[in-house]
């Protein structure tokens, strides 16, 4: 109660700030909108040359269960070791999604965020994040090569940020309400599911609709769409129709994490997207609830820990990024949140020894399957160059008008 | 406190500087009157006009397609797309709707309610009664949304626990939710103007209805509605502009359902532009409902 009254009340907050922002829209600046699609160079910002002392304090905005400090769980604490070893009080603000993320990073307000592919980009291309010195990052050689250098974390091969984890957007299910038990989206997507009603799905406009692409691309192969986040006009208006066909069956769009799980657990919602970390915490109450990668492949994200182009702390906020990709450290997250560490050194550390075989940590082949968030662009993602692809903006608007 | 000089005892050397102050406004009236209304003009124009205006301004803004950050060119798109999408109108509709339906419902449950405090309860009573009916306002409007949560909450809720016996199911997450949750959260602000127009009313004028033989329904809809009908529009304009803002609520009890504050939540972060142009339709919304309580007189009353 405690915690989902944090988080609403974040959110609230969150509100408040629009007029507030909206009497500042001149920080838009950084960003050099150029013509025809094609995108000019992110704005040439210097990466840090040395690591000092830290200053004492690190503000961190990150997704739930990246940075616990004992408050969750009381034996999930990798925060107080971390102040106690570089004396810097970490200050940790969660966040829901890819877009709150990106409204908040770029004024030094925070000095580290674990971006996910859906807002990394932009934040790159919009001067809210400097890129990072890897030779400072002290885990970043113990990340895999397939990790790196990604469209998601680094333009030019210029790198932005430490990988710290990734993972699919799973499928959550009750196990005593939804039999037998599901291996495919259709009981997501099916007009005629018997869960109508109960269904849930992410509110987000790059994930929502790339999951309907997802699932087209198995089920309609004529659309032929190669990469959920590079649609054209055709293939994006399917995906936007067969979301409107799904929309009655919804019981709920989720935001924030712990909505989610509260609804898993009363039954409110039986089926739909999820991230394991909701189910872990459904299941330590007692919910029966489990999760499964369908048989169509899923979206997925994979996660940077990016310092902001303003940040008041970069000492600290290196510190924090090579304490959060220590491998007992990234052991820790990788289990309580469930997903694939970025430095698999840590795949020794985990208590379960086949965590890292279970999701498939060090599995370039299976890390090549997902289709991690990515920010859709006028330039087709795919390489296609017969057609336009709709950016981001269109997603969004698109996004806010199915859910009106 | 108990530092002070006794009154009169602390006598300055010359004319106090207030003393010289005051004797030097007492010849300028406007240089008062100025002073008096600097602090409120200030505050109306700089934070809240400017606000208003700022998000106005922002509507006419376009954003790079690719970050979404806003660009300061100035384009009609982001109004023509609110205008020309179907779901804006409907959204709109349907906030309206929840906001007039919260406005009927405290209306009808404030009125019996105030009448009883105002008329029929003892007087001694009444602050009493103010009290109870102010005490919800203590606790946070978080709570009592999540309070509202358990209520309704489909299967297992207190709602759909006690319909059960009937064979009826309760509301669940919906619209039903909302306006069931808003009415709840805004009826003090509906049960006191309507006392307090209550309270004025002469108890005279009721005996004298039914003196000349008017039943208690007649004096009602003839003499008791129509004096309370100011206050009655006083508190509606608190239950439907509250409500016409109310974001939060929805979001928790109100499954999928999206009104037209969530959009601009929804959307601030994402299309700054976009979701101040969903933003003025509220602002012109309530303006409308303004002006026509204006038209009615009612304000001219109060």
């Amino acid at each position: 109660m405690l915690r989902t009254a944090h988080v609403k009340i974040a959110t609230a907050a969150a509100g408040l700030a629009l007029l507030a922002s909206a009497c500042g829209t001149t920080s838009g600046g950084g960003t050099t909108p150029s013509a025809g699609g094609g995108r000019a160079k992110p704005p040439s910002l210097k990466a840090l040359g040395s690591v000092g002392a830290g200053e004492g304090t690190v503000n961190i905005l990150a997704w739930a269960g990246y940075a616990e400090d004992g408050t969750t769980d009381k034996t999930v604490d990798w925060v107080t070791p971390f102040e106690k070893e570089t004396g810097c009080q970490a200050k940790v603000q969660v966040a829901n999604t890819s877009d709150e993320m990106f409204e908040k990073m770029g004024s030094g307000t925070f000095d580290v965020v674990s971006a996910s592919g859906d807002s990394s980009l932009r934040m790159i291309y919009a001067g809210k994040v400097a890129p990072v010195n890897t030779a400072l990052l002290t885990n970043y050689a113990d990340v895999p090569a397939f990790e790196k250098d990604q469209n998601w974390n680094s333009v030019d091969s210029v790198a932005y940020g430490m990988p710290h984890g990734w993972g699919a957007q799973l499928m959550a299910y009750r196990t005593d309400k939804v039999k037998p038990a599901p291996d495919s989206w259709s009981v997501v997507w099916d007009p005629g599911s018997p869960y109508k009603g109960a269904i849930t799905n992410y509110d987000s406009p790059v994930d929502g609709i790339a999951a309907a692409a997802v699932y087209l691309m198995s089920t309609k192969p004529d659309l032929a769409i190669k990469n959920p986040y590079a649609l054209d006009q055709k293939q994006f208006d399917a995906a936007i129709a067969l979301l409107q066909q799904q929309k009655p069956a919804v019981g709920t769009y989720w935001a924030s994490y712990t909505d989610a799980q509260k609804a898993l657990e009363s039954g409110t919602t039986v089926v739909g997207s999820t991230w394991q970390i909701i189910v872990n915490l459904a299941k330590a109450d007692k919910a029966p609830v489990e999760s499964v990668l369908p048989k169509e492949g899923a979206t997925g994200w994979a996660d940077t820990w990016m310092v902001d182009a303003k940040s008041p702390h970069p000492n600290c906020a290196y510190l924090w990024m090579n304490w959060e990709t220590k491998p007992d450290v990234q052991a820790q997250i990788a289990e309580w949140f469930g997903e694939a560490p970025a430095n698999t050194k840590a795949c020794a550390l985990t208590t379960d020894k086949t965590h890292c075989d279970t999701y498939h940590a060090q599995d370039e082949a299976y890390f090549s399957k997902l289709w991690f968030w990515s920010t859709p662009q006028s330039d087709c993602l795919d390489g296609r160059t017969d057609v336009k692809c709709l950016p981001y903006s269109q997603w969004s608007k698109a996004w806010s008008s199915l859910r009106s | 406190m108990t530092a002070l000089p006794p009154a009169g005892t602390s006598v300055a050397p010359g004319v106090p500087a207030g003393r010289r102050l005051s004797a030097w406004l007492s010849g300028r009236p406007r240089v008062r009157l100025a002073a008096l209304l600097a602090p409120p003009a200030i505050w109306l124009t700089l934070v809240y006009l400017a606000a208003l205006l700022a998000l106005l301004t922002t509507a006419f803004f376009s954003v790079d397609e690719f970050t979404n950050a806003v660009t300061r060119t100035l384009t009609l798109s982001n109004v023509r797309d609110v205008v020309s999408d179907p779901a804006y109108l409907r959204a709109s509709a349907r906030t309206v709707g929840v906001a007039a339906a919260v406005t009927a419902l405290c209306t009808v449950i404030a009125i019996p309610m105030a009448f009883f405090m105002a008329k029929v309860a003892p007087a001694r009573s009444r602050g009493l009664l103010v009290a109870l009916v102010l005490t919800p306002l203590w606790a946070s409007y978080l709570v009592k949304v999540y309070a509202w949560q358990a209520m309704v909450q489909p299967g297992s809720g207190v709602i759909a626990w006690v319909l059960r016996p009937l064979g009826v199911d309760g509301p669940g997450y919906g619209l039903m939710a909302v306006v069931l949750t808003l009415t709840y959260l805004w009826l003090p602000y509906m049960v006191l103007p309507v006392y307090a127009g209550l309270e004025r009313l002469p108890d005279s004028l009721v005996d004298a209805s039914a003196d000349l033989g008017a039943g208690p329904w007649r004096t009602f809809r003839n003499v008791v509605l129509p004096l309370a009908y100011p206050s009655i529009v006083a508190g509606s304009v608190f239950t439907f502009s509250l409500s016409l803002g109310d974001y939060i609520t929805v979001q928790i009890v109100g499954g999928k359902a999206q009104l037209l504050a969530n959009i601009v939540f929804a959307n601030y972060a994402a299309n700054l532009p976009f979701a101040a142009a969903i933003a003025i339709i509220p602002v012109l919304i309530t303006v409308a409902y303004l002006a026509v309580v204006r038209r009615t007189g009612a304000l001219d009353n109060l």
